[in-house]
Parts: C-alpha cells; structure tokens; sequence
C-alpha cells in the first residue's frame, strides 16, 4: 500500500522528488513507425478477469445494481421494464469506450511526429511509473492527471505505452463526441463519454456508475478522469468535482475490492497551448465549440514552439489507508449493495477531504519553469509602473532572488543550474514572445496600442496580462499560505493603526483558518527569515520586508477583485433587480470595465470571468447572496456585516 | 472415583449400588478390576441415570493423559522423525503411526520453516513456578464438609487456568505462568454445583466455571487483578447421561460430559445427537451451550440452540431452568438466549436435555473440484438455495486444498499412487484446471442408503452445473480429517516458530467472495506491516451454509522467526482481520464465543453496532458486579428473576420458566462475580 501521508506540510525542503527523464530523445533517434508497432505487453492486475469492451456492457446491462434502478425508473414513470432497459442500453452505447489497440498505435505514430514537431522534450519520471506498475498489478488503480489542457490524456495514454503500461479508460466530456471522427477515435483509445450534467436523471446515473464500477471491479484498466472536472483556464486548481471519486471509492468501501490506488499525477506545460484561448475565453469571449475542422485549422500551432513538458507521477495514495480510521465500512452492510445509496455524512467529508488531499497532492508536484517566476515579477512591475518595463538585468536579479525564495518554500523550481540566469531568462522570454517583448535592454509586457476605442485596447492588454497571469497562477500553491499571512499583517499594520503587532487570532481570521495552513504559512515564513514568531505575535523582521512586499504582490490583484465591495457594490449601485446567473457575469465585467477605464481599479485580471465566479460563490457560501429559482439576489440583511469585513 | 467423597453407606446407597451394577451388567461393560460402580447419594436422590459412564475419557487428573502445553492426548502428536519425515504418533486415531511425506515440503515452502530452526518448549510444568494458592479457609473448612473433592495442586490449577488460544499456550511453552485458579472442585451432580455456589456466595470466592478447555475465547483466564481467591469448577465428573425417553427422542445429560464420551453412549442405545463440533473429543456439553456451538453437521441436526431442549443453570441467585419439556413456548423471550452464549458470566450449567437421532444407517463421504473458489462459491450458494445441503458441505480455497494435500499419508501400493497421478493428469491437464486455483468441496452425507444416494446425485448435478468434477470419497474423508488435526498440527508449527490460529464468522451470502479475499489480503498486509519476514499463510473454508448466507472460517499462521514479540504481532494481525471482517459485512463469531473479541473490539463502537450481543452481555456483567457492592439493587441477573418471581406469584402453575431461588442468599455477600475476561474490558 501507498505511503499514508499525501502531504506533510513541514518540512518542505525534505520533499524528495524523483528525477526526469526524456521521453522524445528515443524518437527522435529510432523510427516512429517501428515504435508504433511494437510488441506491447503491458503488465495486468492480478485479479483481473480478462474480457472485451463488449462483454463489459453485457455485465452492466445484467447487473443486480441497474436491474434495481431500471425496475424502480419503470415503476415510477410507468413505461416498461424492457423499454427502460433498452433505453439504459442505448445510454450505454453512447457512453461506452471501444478501446483498440491499432487505434493505440495510430495515435503513437501521429502523435510521436506531432509531439517531436511541438515540443522540445517531454520528461518523465520513470520511478514513479516503476512504482505504478508495481501498483497496477496490487490493485485496481486510478490516474487523477491535472487538467490544463486538451493535451492531457493523449499525452498520458502516449506515455503509459510508450512505458508497456495498460492503457487507461478515460472519463471524457460529451462535447468531444461532436468531432465527428476524431470522436470515435478517442472511443477507440479508450475514452467514454458523459454528459456534463445528469443531475436528476436516476438511470443515467446507474448505468454511469455501473459502467466506471465494472470497469474498476474488474481491473479492466486504469480509470483516468480529471479530479478538476474541466481544464482550469487560469492554471489554478479548480474546486475538485466529487462524483466520479466517490463512484471510484465505492468499489472499496463496500468490499468489493481490497484496495483501490489512486495515482495523482501532475502534468506542467512550459507554455500551454490554449493560453491566448483561455485568456479570451475568461474575457467572455465564448469557448469555441469542438470541431474537427476547428482541430484542423489549429494545425498552424505545429509549426510554433511549445517548450518542454512535465509529467510528474505521483507516490499511489491508497484508498484504504485514507480511510482507515475515517470511514464505518460496515455502515454498508445494512442494505444491499446493489441498492444505491446517498453517500452517509462521513463519507461526503470523507471523499471531500480526499479530494482535496490528492489535487494538494498534484499541485505540489507540478514543475515551474523559470517564465512563471518572470510573469509573476513583470505582473506586479506592470501593475506598480505602468508598462515602464523593467530593465533586463534588474529583472534578472529578481529572478534569482525569486528562485531562491521559491526553493526555500519548497516549490518544484526546473532552474537549470548549470547555466547562467542571464540565458536562463533570456530563453524563456523569447519563448514566450508573443507576450513580452525586450527592446532596449528593458522588458515589457506585449500590450498592444492604437485601438478605437479605449475599450477595445482595453480588453486586448487584459488578454496578455491574464495570458501572463495564468503562468503567475502556477506558482500560487506556493506562495498562498504565506501570501495570505504576509496580506493579513500588511492589513493589519496600515489599516488598524495600532502600534502593538496583531494578535495571532486576528490573522488568522478568516483567510486561515485551518490550524495547520496557518502553521504551515509561519513556518515558510519564519524559516526564509521575513518573519519572527513567538508566542502570541508575530513579528515582521527588516530583512523579510521585500519577500512581504511580494508576497502582497502576488495576492493584491485577486483581493482587489475579490474585494467584496466590489461585487457589492455592483449589486448595491446596480442590481436593482434579481440577476439570473447567466447573465450576472456580464453584467458584472462591464460594471468593472467601467471602473477600470474612469481607473479607478487598477488591475485589468479582474476582468477575469473566473474571479468573478469564485466571488459569487464566496458570497452565497457565506449568506450574503441568495439563490432564488436560479436567480441572484442580495441579502439586504448583510450590508452590514459585508462592510465588517477585513478585505 | 467420584464417589469418595460422599461417604456415609446408607441403605438407600446400598439398593442404589444394586441397581446400577445390573444397569452395567446389562450394558455388557467390560468391568476392569477395580473400578467398583458406586452410586453417590446426591444422584441417587434425584434420578438414576440411566446410563452411567465408567469408562469416560477424561480422568480428574487430566495430566494423565493430556499434555499440559499443547493439544490433546499425551500421546498424539506430529513429529518429525529420524529420516525427517513428519509422523503421526500415537494409536488413537487412523492417521496414528503414519508417514506423512508431504508435510515437511508444505512446511518449507509455506512458512519458510526448516527443520534446523527448532523452538524447545518448556519440557514439563515446574510447580515451583506457579504461585502459591489464595485459599479461603472458611470456604475450604465447609466445602469438606460436603465431601465434594477439591485440590490445591500446582498441576492441578494451572490444567484450569487456560483454554486453546494462541497466547495461552505460547506461554505455557514458555514455561510463563500467571494468574491461576486457586483450587479445582469437582462435583459430581448437579446438587454439588448447587451447594459450591452457594458456598462461594457466602464466603465471597469467585468461581470459574471449567468444562473441556478447549474454550478459544480466553473465557479461563483468571483476571490477574483479582485478590479474591478463585476456584475453578470442574464439571469433567458430570458425565453421565441421566436418562433416554425414546417416545420424545430426548436424552437428559449432565452437562460436563464430552463430546465423544456423549456419542458413544448413545450409540450404545442405537442413538445420537448429531452434533459434532470439530473440538467435540474434548469439549463438553455445558461448553457448547455456553458458547453457543455449532456442529459440522447441523444442516441435519441442527446447531446447539436447535438441539437444547431444556437447561439447568444454577446461579448465584438460584437455579434457572423451564418448568417443561415442550418443544416451542412463547411465554416472553426465551431463557435460553441467555444461558447460551453467557460463556459463563451467568451461572454453571448443570444438566441439559437434548434431542436425539437414531443413528443414520448410512454414511458417505465425497468431494468435487472446482476450477476456482468463485465457481465454489457459487455452487453452494446454489446448493443453500435448493435447500439440499448434505449432512456437511465445505469448500476449501487452493491454500487449504494444498494443505490438505500434504497431509496425505504414504500411500502403500504403487497402485494407488498410479491412480493419483492419473487423478491429476485428468483435472489439470484434461480438464484445464489451474492448479494454484482450483479447490476442492468435502461432502458427508448421511441418512438411509437410498435417500442418501439420490441426494448425492442431486448435489453433484448442480456442482456440475458450476464447472465442478467429482473426486473421490478419499479427498472428503481426508478434508474432514484436517479439521481433527490442526490443533495437533498447530503444536508441530510451534516447534518450528510457526504461530497461527483459526478464527471464523457469518456472513450474508452476496458477502462471501469478497470477505474471503479482503480478510486474506489483510492478513498478508498486516502481516508484511508489522514486520513478519515470511510470507504467512492466510486461508479460508465456506464450512456451514444456510439460507441468507454462510459461516466462513479462516486458519492464518506465520514463521514468526525475527520477531521480538511474535503473539503480540499475532494478536494485532488477528485484530486487524477481525476488523475487516466487520467492515465486510461479517460477523464477530459464528460459533467460538466473543468473550475476548469483544474486550479486544471495546475501543470500537463496532461491537455495538455489529453484534448486539456482546453489549448487551458486557452489560450484564457489569451488573452482576455492581450487585455485588449494592446489595438487593435491580442489576442484572438479580432484577430478572424477581420479575419473573412477581409474575409467578400469581399464576405459579402456568410459569414455563421458573427461578428457584435460595432462601439463604438474601443475607449472604450477593454473589462473586464470575470474573470472566472482565480485566480485559
């Protein structure tokens, strides 16, 4: 079984982490075609009853747990078993994976040329692939890749047999299957696909989880899904989804299998190909829909430079150790198993913590290129100093002094040692040209002038800044803790004019509060020297000014955008009615497109549609807004209590 | 003989004597030299028993013939002679005085255990070691007075103060003793047990009762804590069957009688009771109703709560028993779900009446393979369904079915071993059965010739309807066998630093597959977990079904050689596996009694939750001993029997079940708790 600590917050420096290896320096040396080709045996799990594609829907469509539901759907709704159950067949086909291995060996000869011509390496860490395969034979396993791109799961499937591992079963959105061809392709290497909601739809539900639960029982293959649901746009971690988790945990928790093995894995991209995408897209420029054609016409990106990517597979977490002491399996012994059952509080949290632990667990393996420490730097120059751009040398200064900062809170930094800082950063910023630009010996970001109107140049500079942005948010899971303490202490010493240093509580509340990110933030921040703690206060030490100062930096866009005033205000000044969700958005970034052109905001990523989002639902969690029939309203009660707030 | 004690040659005696030697004429009894027949008064007062055993197989002095560290008789054990092949040693049983060839290989290449790592056990009991007895002197100065025979000897006490679990013995190896009983009683009647009782409430001595000790639930051990002095009751003397009534096919029995002393002595009349637990050459009656047994084949007679009929149990507060023999009664809830499985925290059982069988006219063994244990699995499922379970049914996994294997004896004729290999040939290479995975159901059927052979015919249909091939009457037999000897076996693999035990549980039947491989995954975890160097062996049998699930029992044994603390290791693996068990929808215990599982599984609120029993026995025990310093209070037992009082005030001739209750103990110290596994709680 898997080491039971995911995470452990003290000692980051300590984390070991293997080292990587090139996946595309054998391409390049020896034939695609042969590569292609080639004997696969991948390893098995033990207890793996061998069986087709086709014989796994005969197992569903028999099996007591949808008999149950396909029985109680035809009692409720009054239409025929076997109508229902040749409607559950019919959901099956649709969703179902037909995976093939020619197919397989298609995609690694196209996507060996396609990769070659893309990137310049994709490196691996091939101890964590030994471990897998340890693994995958022991028991049924999981993959939880990061989601940042369309990449992801070809890239997983191309390492995996590239690696003579099972190919996986991937848990894929409905929208693919609008690519006519390319759809029934991803069928053939093993993606099924689900529908983005089925909310109340009992069947679907039951041949879905069905479905994922045969193919675990079994040890089919490895099931793959996104623990994010859908690619972040802003390369932070999204809120983790829990369904296909809890339906993964299912198997174990009743018995059925000894263990399962779930296997974060963290996939870094040096420039991710759909960043001016998602920028747009963030902007409210709407998600273009899944085309083949689209796919083609996006074939000019073979021709640019991509960087190098990581894939970091992470230590196996065992399902079993995390629920040991956690969960009351014999809680299911009370009811047939083929029953289906709302998941008991405990396992909610249960599965909810796991959740959390694992996407924790991908973010503090996930590779930083050098340019993410840039964009952070040129971010907060671009915000102090108006695009004055910064003089190369001094940037390069800040990158070291950044770098060190980073290896210090223990982030997994990709600085190649053995070359000057200079090249290091001259590299970067030519491979990221489209977004910034060096003239002169001073660096700026790439915004572009001369539109008609302001509101046009507006929204095209934001386009680059939240491009840059998205890079910034790679290295956030670094800095968040301490970020947040160095913010709540900046607060506190300028805001409450009180001479005397707050008192712990007080920073805590209520930014952390959980005990341990407190702790952990201290700590980073005692150890780097910016703080010094003792028993009741904390202090900021002369030298730990500038680390502080970042630290503000980094965190001042997403608080001035999080200001709750600033949602409030637009509800207060604005809103004078009810909003449906759809159309809160909108209105909210023209509210803000306002304030920043009259420049009273200073930070054009609060454009950004994903703040906005994440406020909204900041405010409804703590009461402020009401859901009505799926309309936004605002609390009146809490006017108040929203202006108490600290931020 | 049993009757030193009661002295006094009364000529009620004397016509007593008379009968029964005409009794024993009749039985044909080889009658040796000098055992004379003797009847005691106290019997003779009550009812004559209708059979007497003169010849029973458990003496007073149990060192005569048991080991005092191991299982069984002195004589029998497994050992490896000078060729180092493994042997049987002994006449008692059919494997007795036989090579076992394949025993050493399995032992090698199971656990790792070679003959040069060899443990020595403590060769014999020093009583020096063992600590000088508390004795009460007032109990003592009026228990002679009764004549009941009693001792304080060393040998004696520290016989009692165990049962068969895994630390009880390793620490007799050891030569480790610790808290003993202070003295053995035996009585010889009912009436003895009435007057000890009473004696031991007067005199605040604490009593354990002690049958066969064979008990796996550390129900004997003696709480190490306690000042008071403890007597253990030895019921081995109350052996006798007291009478047959061949209309009702019942038979009253004594409750110390042992299982196979039982057997015999019906068979003599051409009867039975069918029940036979795999302990049952030395577990006693009053055992099985205290730890709710099960027998090996209760598909036809039933588990021990569908045998008993009746049952006296005398209490600190008075004897309990029903005032009928009716076969069903629904006056309030059953006493009988309170005696049985008190492992006795409540009282001693004295007498028990149980049904009977005329002996079955015709026995017959069998076995099917099965490619896997899931087919197995299925086919018995299938057989449960059908209601047609034979007299016993069990499916062995691989790892049993090979350890079963190598228990083969050398086989004399080449003949023989021909027929084997072609046996083999046929099921592996024939019929494609994997040998690591294939596994084997035992069968015993049993009834008049024909039914027996049209059910035979009816269960090996549907086995074959799961992919399941007949294999012989030899590989049944021998199944059955392997259940005899493993505690025989378990002695051999603590001479070679092999610990191991069994435990087993019920289960609901959707449940079997999937508790059988996570319990064994378990074990091997755990086992890796805390440190063990050898692969352990970790195996289960289905062996017992019934209609809404099956009884599953797992052996698990490691090479604990490289440890520190090997039972410790044990008991935390055997923790763990338990814990599994009830995460899997399992049982605590189908048939070994819980006493120690649920002091071990107290921190968890899954005893609870799981087997309501155990809390509710937990809760008794804790108010027997609270009644104690709160005399007259409603704790307890002392509270049901006054109700039950009230209620037969008025209606005293209808009360089916009555408490009959002793003037004297309103004024005496209440009662001593029995102290039963408590100090673990």
């Amino acid at each position: 079984m898997a080491s039971k600590v995911v995470y452990s917050p003290r000692d980051p420096m300590l984390k070991k982490r293997d080292d990587f290896e090139d996946v595309l320096e054998e391409r390049r040396r020896s034939s695609d075609l042969r590569y292609a080709l080639r004997c696969y045996t991948p390893v098995l799990y033990k207890g793996l009853t061998p069986c087709k594609a086709s014989e796994l829907k005969t197992m569903v469509l028999g099996s007591d747990q949808l008999h149950y539901v396909v029985n109680q759907v035809s009692r409720e709704s009054g239409v025929s078993v076997d109508e229902v159950q040749a409607e559950a067949s019919v959901i099956l086909e649709e969703m179902a994976q037909r995976l093939q291995l020619s197919t397989i060996r298609f995609f690694a000869f196209t996507l060996s040329k396609v990769f070659k011509a893309m990137f310049r390496s994709i490196c691996v860490n091939e101890e964590g692939l030994q471990r897998l395969q340890q693994v995958i034979q022991e028991h049924p396993v999981v993959l939880l890749p990061s989601h940042r791109s369309y990449m992801d799961f070809l890239l997983m499937s191309y390492i995996l047999y590239t690696y003579d591992l099972p190919l996986p079963v991937i848990a894929a959105g409905m929208d693919f299957m609008g690519m006519k061809v390319v759809g029934e392709m991803l069928r053939m290497s093993g993606a099924f696909f689900i529908r983005r909601s089925f909310g109340g739809d009992k069947l679907y539900w039951a041949v879905f989880s069905e479905y994922v639960k045969t193919m675990l029982r079994n040890g089919f293959a490895p099931l793959e899904f996104f623990l994010e649901g859908t690619r972040s746009r802003t390369a932070k971690s999204l809120t983790p989804k829990l369904g296909l988790l809890n339906i993964a945990m299912d198997p174990f928790l009743k018995g059925e299998v000894f263990d399962v093995s779930l296997v974060p894995v963290s996939i870094s991209y040096e420039r991710v190909l759909e960043e001016t995408l998602y920028a747009r897209e963030l902007l409210g420029v709407p998600k273009p829909k899944e085309s083949t054609s689209g796919l083609f016409k996006a074939r000019r990106v073979l021709s640019e430079d991509y960087g190098s990517i990581h894939v970091y597979f992470g230590p196996p977490v065992s399902v079993r150790s995390l629920a040991e002491g956690r969960v009351n399996r014999s809680q299911f012994s009370l009811v047939p198993r083929h029953i289906p059952m709302r998941p008991s509080e405990d396992v909610h949290g249960f599965v909810n913590d796991a959740a959390y632990r694992l996407v924790r667990a991908q973010e503090d393996n996930m590779v930083l290129k050098p340019w993410v420490l840039l964009a952070s730097l040129l971010l907060q120059n671009q915000a102090a100093g108006k695009n004055q751009g910064v003089p190369l040398g001094e940037l390069i200064q800040q990158a070291v002094w950044l770098r060190d900062l980073c290896r210090q809170f223990g982030a997994f930094l990709h600085w190649p040692d053995h070359v000057p800082p200079s090249e290091v950063v001259s590299s970067s910023l030519s491979l990221h040209s489209g977004l910034v630009r060096v003239s002169e010996d001073r660096v700026f970001l790439a915004l572009e002038q001369g539109f008609l109107t302001a509101e046009e140049e507006l929204l095209s500079q934001a386009v680059v800044v939240l491009s840059c942005a998205s890079y910034r948010n790679q290295v956030l899971h670094v800095f968040l803790r301490p970020a947040l303490l160095a913010s709540a202490i900046h607060t506190a010493s300028s805001s409450q004019k009180r001479k005397a240093p707050p008192p712990l509580s007080w920073l805590r509340f209520p930014l952390l509060t959980r005990v341990c990110d407190f702790e952990e933030a201290c700590y980073l921040l005692t150890k780097s020297g910016a703080l010094h703690v003792n028993q009741h206060e904390v202090l900021a030490t002369e030298r730990g000014h500038r680390t502080l100062a970042f630290l503000t930096g980094v965190l001042d866009p997403f608080l001035q955008g999080y200001q709750v005033r600033l949602v409030c205000r637009f509800l207060c000044e604005d809103a004078t009615e009810a909003l449906t969700e759809r159309r809160f958005v909108p209105a909210v970034r023209e509210f803000i497109i306002k304030h920043l052109l009259k420049g009273r905001l200073r930070y054009p990523e609060v454009l950004s549609s994903d703040l906005q989002r994440n406020a909204l639902a900041a405010l409804l969690r703590l009461g402020a807004v009401q859901k009505v029939q799926g309309c936004v309203c605002f609390a009146h009660l809490y006017v108040l209590h929203m202006d108490a707030f600290p931020f | 003989m049993a009757s030193s004690s009661c002295g006094g040659g009364s000529d009620r005696q004397m016509a007593a004597q008379h009968r029964l030697s005409i009794i024993a004429g009749h039985l044909q009894r080889p009658s040796g030299s000098n055992t004379a027949i003797l009847a005691a008064e106290c019997k003779a007062q009550a009812s004559k028993p209708f059979v007497s055993s003169e010849r029973r197989t458990v003496p007073r002095r149990r060192q005569e013939i048991m080991k005092w560290n191991g299982w069984g008789y002195s004589d029998s054990k497994f050992v490896y002679n000078k060729k180092g092949q493994a042997e049987f040693t002994g006449r008692r049983y059919k494997l007795s005085g036989m090579i076992i060839p394949g025993l050493k290989d399995w032992m090698e290449n199971t656990f790792g255990a070679t003959l040069q790592h060899k443990t020595t056990a403590t060769p014999a009991l020093n009583s020096s070691a063992v600590p000088p007895p508390t004795l009460n002197e007032a109990f003592m100065e009026e228990l002679k007075s009764t004549g009941i025979p009693f001792s304080a000897d060393a040998e004696d006490r520290v016989f009692r103060a165990h049962g068969h679990c895994l630390h009880e013995i390793f620490a007799l190896r050891e030569g480790k003793i610790g808290r003993v009983p202070d003295m053995v009683v035996w009585p010889n009647c009912h009436n003895d047990v009435v007057k000890i009782v009473e004696l031991a409430c007067k005199h605040n001595v604490c009593l354990i009762p002690y049958g066969g000790g064979t008990s796996v639930s550390s129900a004997l051990e003696c709480p190490p804590e306690e000042s008071r002095s403890i007597v253990s009751l030895d019921t081995s003397q109350m052996n006798r069957i007291l009478w047959i009534d061949e209309k009702n096919l019942t038979a009253h029995v004594e409750a110390g009688i042992i299982g196979q002393d039982l057997e015999n002595l019906l068979n003599e009349s051409g009867y039975c009771t069918g029940h036979e637990p795999d302990s049952m050459e030395f577990s006693s009656l009053g055992g099985w109703v205290a730890t709710r047994a099960s027998g090996m084949k209760k598909n036809i007679y039933g588990n021990i709560e569908d045998l008993v009929i009746h049952i006296k149990m005398v209490t600190p507060q008075g004897v309990i028993e029903k005032s009928c023999q009716g076969p069903r009664m629904s006056t309030g809830p059953d006493i009988h779900h309170f005696i049985m499985g008190s492992e006795g925290t409540l009282g001693v059982i004295t007498e028990v009446t149980m049904k009977i069988r005329p002996v079955p006219e015709y026995q017959k063994y069998g076995s099917v393979v099965f490619p896997n244990f899931e087919q197995g699995v299925a086919c018995l499922r299938e057989v449960a369904r059908q209601r047609c379970a034979p007299a016993s049914i069990r499916l062995m996994d691989n790892e049993q079915f090979k350890f079963g294997h190598a228990l083969k004896p050398q086989v004399s004729s080449i003949f023989t071993s021909f027929l084997d290999g072609l046996k083999k040939f046929y099921i592996t290479k024939f019929k494609g059965f994997d040998p690591n995975r294939l596994c084997v159901a035992t069968l015993l059927f049993e009834g008049d010739r024909e039914k027996v052979l049209q059910h035979e015919k009816q269960v090996y249909d549907i086995a074959a309807k799961f992919g399941g091939l007949a294999a012989g009457e030899d590989n049944g037999q021998r199944g059955y066998m392997l259940t005899f000897v493993i505690a025989y076996l378990r002695d051999l693999g603590m001479d070679y630093y092999v610990i191991g035990e069994s435990f087993e549980t019920s289960v609901p039947w959707d449940r079997v597959l999937d508790i059988c491989r996570n319990v064994k995954a378990r074990i091997v975890y755990e086992c890796k977990d805390k440190g063990v160097q050898f692969p352990p062996l970790s195996t289960c049998r289905v062996t017992q079904t019934y209609d809404a699930g099956a009884c599953v029992y797992f052996y698990f044994a490691f090479n604990y050689r490289g440890l520190g603390d090997p039972v410790h290791v044990y008991e935390q693996v055997e923790h763990a596996a338990r814990e599994e068990i009830l995460a899997n929808g399992g049982s605590l215990s189908h048939h070994h009694g819980a006493l120690r599982l649920s002091a071990l599984l107290s921190g968890t609120d899954a005893v609870a939750n799981v087997w309501p029993g155990s809390w509710r026995l937990s809760g008794h025990r804790t108010a027997l001993r609270t009644s104690k310093h709160t005399r007259g209070s409603n704790g307890g037992l002392h509270s049901c029997a006054q109700g039950d009082g009230a209620k037969s005030s008025a209606a005293p001739e209808e009360k089916n079940q009555r408490v009959a209750a002793y003037p004297k103990s309103e004024d005496g110290p209440l009662q001593p708790a029995p102290p039963l596994g408590t100090h673990r709680a």
